[in-house]
């Protein structure tokens, strides 16, 4: 690897951050706006920039839509007071937010987003670090998050902070075991016989080219969304936050910027849970289940458009469709559905979903089994 | 009640169907209102004589019948004695109670002829409630909520009458606001002995004016306006000042004299706004003089004394506390005490006076022209409670020349005054320049400019206290309202002084005080501040009968008679 | 007084209740629809609400056509104010004025905005319909001190009632006019 290499891998995986970013700001903006809209309501449709505002038609309607509120909420994070306050352990109450943040920037790199043939013909897969322990990395990595919680919620030196972190952990650990066994028949199935092993994503994708897991394996899927949810804290499975109960849960003590990280962590949290339901589930960069885009294309003679940049393109942008869908689904069910009682959460985590899951396996396996044997 | 009454000279009556006992010839009205029955009535007043003229008080009235060729009493078939009703409704001021008589207050016949009087009042009287300084106490509005008819049927123009008269210097009459009860006319005439009202004019027409040439402007023209029972007369100084329902009710005592009238303090938020008289029948009745009224324009004076002083300087309560007492341990003090001051900041002042050694005590005597009245002629009202609490033995001078002699000798090198102008009482400035003065005092005067301490005291109207009056009757008064910033009650100051003279913590307010009171003081044995009745608590002077007191005879004080019994 | 309480019997739920996923997606199903309903919002600053009939907004005083201030200081708002908002300093009309029949006029009359609860006790209590509660509703200031409403602000804020009893002139055209002896 040379220095160019290191360059170009390091303007990646800044242009990738500043994607997800974006991507998180105005996951903010839809959860507002989305929320409005179930409400009855317009959602922010003030903020705007002098230019831009004043063109005709298209200033009015993206100040309407709100286009401009991420940045008048970042800018408000920037500049309210940042209150320490005297009774924290200030290394990490500091510490927490950071700890938040980075987990879910450090799991985009292994998440693939698309694919191309180069000039050879070979398939190249758009992705920061193709590493082949891609699933198990991101579980790993997405685990440490609640560290921050957990972190936030001991450091903050207060009752609420800390009922907040204690019940994240809990909930982390309930639901992360069903989510791990949600995800095995898929690498049962991949990682047939005579395959080399791999917990690649890509490899995942690669494998739904045809057929999508959720249509194979639903209950799988099921499993895995829900696991989703409270691995991402999103309501109904709102824990940590239970602003109802527990005033802000792990948060209470934090404002401005570090109340930011806290905010914009849960959204890359979000972001990346919504990449890779898409990835493991829905067939990824595949645009519609049952039939391969690129076989299709070839037999049609429009093999012009799933090869070189437009293939790239269609494959990122089916890509980048089902994610956003995922991300609307979060918040179209976080503003449907209320909160379960930490009990409930507790006793779905493990007497339904955990059951669930391992049942689930066994059927999957059992049926690999028999479709290897039989067919 | 028994089956014998007991012979106490009462006897009985029956108002509304029930037995009252009551004294022979009592008012009707008084006896109603003493069993709980209310007749309303304007004109009659318990203190003045009966007129008769407004008409409200009307009730059936009837007798036992009597047999005119027997003389024995008439009975109904069931043996019960035979009522014969006045074929008329009577007035009740004007009735008095007689063995057997029967009243009714609550009949139709008493119903429709009060609602007939009132609603002819309410003819020609003005809707000027809302600019009417009576409303809130008005008879009028009560008695028309009470007992009219809720409504007018009056279409015609009402009469013209002079509006905003003024009567005399401290009087202001509406005339058409007048219901013409002569309340007024009677008091000027019996009471005040000074006759300047009456009435002009006939029916209606009739006007309430002063005899031509004449003005009501004796000291007791105020009253008027308090037995007004319309806003017809009013106070010109509390003429729109402050609603009555907004104001505090406190009660309190006349300073001005040694009469000590009974009043009532009306104040809103620590304001005073007038002073009324507050009914003592031992005392003033209902009663009191004008010049009382004012005092409560002491509180607000530009001459109050709102800081502490050493030497000029503003300071604060300890060091001027401090610096007091260096002053009187230097020794050679003399106390000028006070007749305005309060017997238990007397009592203080004598304790302070004993643990200097045995300091002279002097008080100044104040002597005016007494009126017969209410105006006694000793102006300090408290000169008795001085000699109760043996902080002098006999009566004060008016000039302190022994005093101006101790000075010049040079035998008395600190003054400790409370309230007292000194250059009033004869000293002169050169004497006072030879003295250190120690000064509690309310208002900034001659002295309080020359003393090396001035101690900030309040006035009667923001502490707690008591008096005792010329019938040794001992009188407390309540605070209405909290002092300025800056200034301390007195007691509070002269127990700090005792204190710190004695390296002993005393006592501070006037319930503590008042149990070494109690303890200490034969006159006062087994009193204590809450003891006091509203009316207060008549001591027996008897032992200072040889003290050549100035007071002459006033309203319920007569010295001679005082001597006499003594005598027999 | 016995009064009747009816106990509801909780259902037990249904199996798919208990499933709770086909509640979710009936969720789903009616916030989705809620999604594309017309939106109640009113854009406050450039929409306006409608304002009900007797609707209580800020109370202010009001003068009379003839531009004589109606209230007299009786008070009895001050009294009936059940927040203490209102303050009076009573006074007299000086014997000069056109007005001085009525006597009585208020030197100072405030109203604590910060206290106001807009019952309107005071515009009722008023013997002289002098206190009248308007629609005004968004008051606004830069200080606590300017939402004691002076007597300059609530006459500006208040204007002229176009009224037509003129109790007070009735009254002065009799005293003129005097007794028909």
């Amino acid at each position: 690897m040379d220095w160019l290499d290191l360059l170009i891998r390091v303007a990646l995986g800044l242009v990738v951050i500043s994607v997800v970013m974006g991507v998180c700001m105005y996951s903010v903006l839809a959860e507002r706006k989305v929320s409005a809209w179930i409400q009855g309501r317009v959602g922010p449709n003030r903020t705007s920039l002098p230019i831009i505002a004043a063109i005709p038609v298209v200033g009015r309607f993206l100040t309407r839509l709100g286009i401009f509120q991420p940045l008048a909420d970042g800018g408000k994070f920037l500049f309210k007071e940042d209150v320490i306050p005297a009774h924290v352990n200030k290394i990490y109450f500091v510490l927490a937010p950071i700890i938040a943040f980075v987990p879910a920037l450090v799991t985009i790199s292994v998440v693939p987003f698309g694919q191309y043939f180069d000039a050879a013909g070979a398939v190249k897969t758009l992705i920061l670090a193709n590493v082949d322990v891609g699933l198990l990395f991101i579980f790993a990595f997405a685990s440490l998050g609640v560290y921050a919680l957990v972190l936030s919620g001991w450091a903050s030196n207060s009752k609420y902070p800390f009922l907040g972190g204690v019940r994240a952990s809990a909930q982390l650990v309930s639901y992360e075991l069903a989510m791990g066994l949600a995800v095995l028949p898929v690498f049962i199935w991949i990682n047939g016989p005579g395959a080399s092993g791999s917990l690649s994503l890509v490899r995942i994708v690669e494998a739904q080219h045809n057929w999508w897991f959720v249509l194979t394996q639903p209950l799988s899927a099921l499993v895995f969304v829900i696991a989703l949810f409270a691995e991402t804290n999103r309501l109904p499975f709102d824990m940590p936050e239970s602003e109802t109960d527990l005033v802000g849960g792990y948060h209470t003590e934090y404002s401005s910027f570090k109340f930011g990280f806290f905010f914009v962590g849960e959204y890359a949290n979000m972001t990346v849970g919504a990449c890779v339901i898409t990835l493991v589930f829905f067939g990824g960069w595949h645009p519609l289940p049952g039939f391969d885009w690129i076989e299709v294309a070839g037999m049609t003679g429009w093999a012009w458009l799933a090869t070189g940049i437009p293939g790239a393109l269609i494959a990122f942008a089916t890509f980048a469709a089902k994610v956003v869908f995922f991300l609307f689904f979060f918040i179209w069910v976080r503003w449907t559905v209320p909160r379960f009682r930490y009990d409930q959460v507790m006793s779905i985590g493990w007497r339904r979903l955990l059951p669930l899951a391992i049942a689930n396996l066994i059927v999957c396996a059992l049926g690999i089994a028999a479709i290897d044997r039989f067919l | 009640m028994s089956d014998q009454p007991k012979d106490d000279g009462l006897i009985t009556i029956n108002l509304d169907g029930r037995d009252v006992r009551c004294r022979p010839g009592a008012n009707i009205v008084d006896v109603a209102a003493s069993a709980g029955v209310e007749i309303p009535h304007y004109c009659y007043h318990p203190k003045l004589t009966v007129s008769g003229n407004c008409r409200m008080c009307l009730v059936e009235m009837g007798m036992p019948g009597r047999d005119r060729a027997t003389g024995k009493p008439m009975t109904n078939p069931d043996g019960s004695p035979l009522i014969q009703w006045m074929p008329g409704p009577a007035i009740a001021c004007g009735t008095k109670a007689a063995p057997g008589m029967h009243i009714r207050t609550t009949s139709d016949v008493v119903k429709k002829c009060r609602e007939g009087v009132q609603e002819f009042l309410l003819i020609n009287h003005p809707l000027d409630c809302p600019i009417c300084d009576q409303a809130g106490e008005c008879r009028l509005q009560e008695f028309a909520t009470g007992y009219g008819k809720g409504y007018s049927r009056f279409e015609e123009q009402k009469n013209v009458k002079p509006k905003r008269t003024q009567l005399g210097p401290r009087v202001t009459l509406d005339d058409e606001r007048c219901i013409l009860c002569s309340r007024c006319i009677r008091f000027s005439r019996e009471i005040a002995k000074d006759d300047v009202l009456g009435f002009t004019e006939r029916g209606s027409y009739s006007t309430l004016t002063c005899y031509p040439g004449k003005k009501l402007e004796n000291n007791y023209s105020l009253n008027t306006v308090d037995i007004c029972p319309v806003g017809a007369l009013t106070s010109t100084d509390f003429r729109f000042k402050m609603r009555v329902w907004f104001l505090k009710q406190t009660p309190s005592i006349d300073t001005e004299t040694s009469t000590g009238c009974n009043t009532e303090v009306w104040s809103r938020e620590g304001k005073i706004y007038r002073i009324t008289p507050r009914q003592n029948d031992a005392v003033n009745d209902t009663w009191m003089p004008d010049s009382g009224r004012e005092l409560y324009k002491q509180v607000e004076a530009p001459t109050r004394l709102k800081s502490f002083l050493v030497r000029g300087q503003a300071a604060s309560t300890a060091d001027a506390i401090r610096e007091a007492t260096t002053l009187l341990k230097s020794g050679s003090v003399a106390i000028v005490g006070s007749g305005r001051a309060s017997v238990e900041e007397q009592w203080v002042l004598k304790k302070i006076a004993t643990a200097l050694g045995g300091a002279s005590v002097r008080l100044v005597s104040r002597v005016g022209q007494g009126d017969d009245l209410l105006v006694s002629a000793d102006r300090n009202p408290n000169v008795r409670g001085a000699l109760v609490t043996g902080l002098i033995s006999k009566l004060p001078e008016q000039k302190l020349t022994d005093l101006a002699a101790d000075i010049d000798a040079g035998r008395v090198k600190t003054l400790l005054v409370h309230g007292e102008d000194l250059t009033a009482a004869g000293l002169t400035e050169a004497q006072l320049a030879k003295v250190q003065i120690v000064a509690l005092a309310t208002q900034a005067d001659a002295i309080t400019a020359k003393a090396a301490v001035v101690l900030a005291g309040l006035t009667v109207f923001e502490k707690f206290g008591s008096f005792v009056n010329q019938q040794f009757r001992l009188q407390k008064f309540v605070r209405a309202v909290p002092g300025p910033d800056g200034a301390a009650d007195d007691l509070v100051l002269l127990a700090s002084l005792l204190a710190n003279l004695t390296g002993v913590s005393t006592a501070s307010t006037v319930d503590t005080v008042w149990t070494s009171i109690a303890a200490e003081v034969p006159l006062l044995k087994g009193l204590s501040f809450q003891a006091i009745e509203p009316t207060g608590v008549v001591l027996d002077g008897s032992s200072f009968a040889g003290l050549p007191f100035v007071e002459g005879k006033s309203l319920r004080y007569d010295p001679a008679a005082v001597t006499a019994v003594k005598a027999g | 007084m016995a009064v009747g309480i009816k106990v509801l019997e909780r259902k037990p739920l249904t199996w798919s209740e208990r499933m709770y996923l086909p509640e979710i997606a009936a969720g789903l199903r009616r916030t989705w629809r809620l999604m594309w309903k017309p939106k109640v919002t009113i854009e406050y600053p450039e929409q306006r609400p409608p304002i009900p009939a007797g609707y209580r907004g800020a109370p202010t005083l009001v003068m009379d056509p003839n531009g004589r201030e109606k209230c007299v200081s009786c008070q009895l708002c001050e009294f009936v104010c059940p927040p203490k908002a209102i303050r009076i300093t009573p006074g007299e009309i000086p014997a000069d004025s056109p007005h001085a029949h009525v006597e009585k006029a208020p030197q100072e009359f405030e109203i604590d905005m910060l206290r106001c609860i807009y019952c309107g006790l005071c515009q009722e209590v008023c013997p002289e319909e002098a206190i009248w509660l308007q629609t005004t509703y968004s008051i606004t200031h830069t200080s606590r001190a300017d939402f004691v409403h002076n007597k300059k602000k609530l006459y500006e804020m208040g204007g002229t009632l176009p009224d037509e009893h003129f109790k007070w002139d009735k009254k002065l055209a009799a005293e003129k006019h005097g007794n028909a002896h």
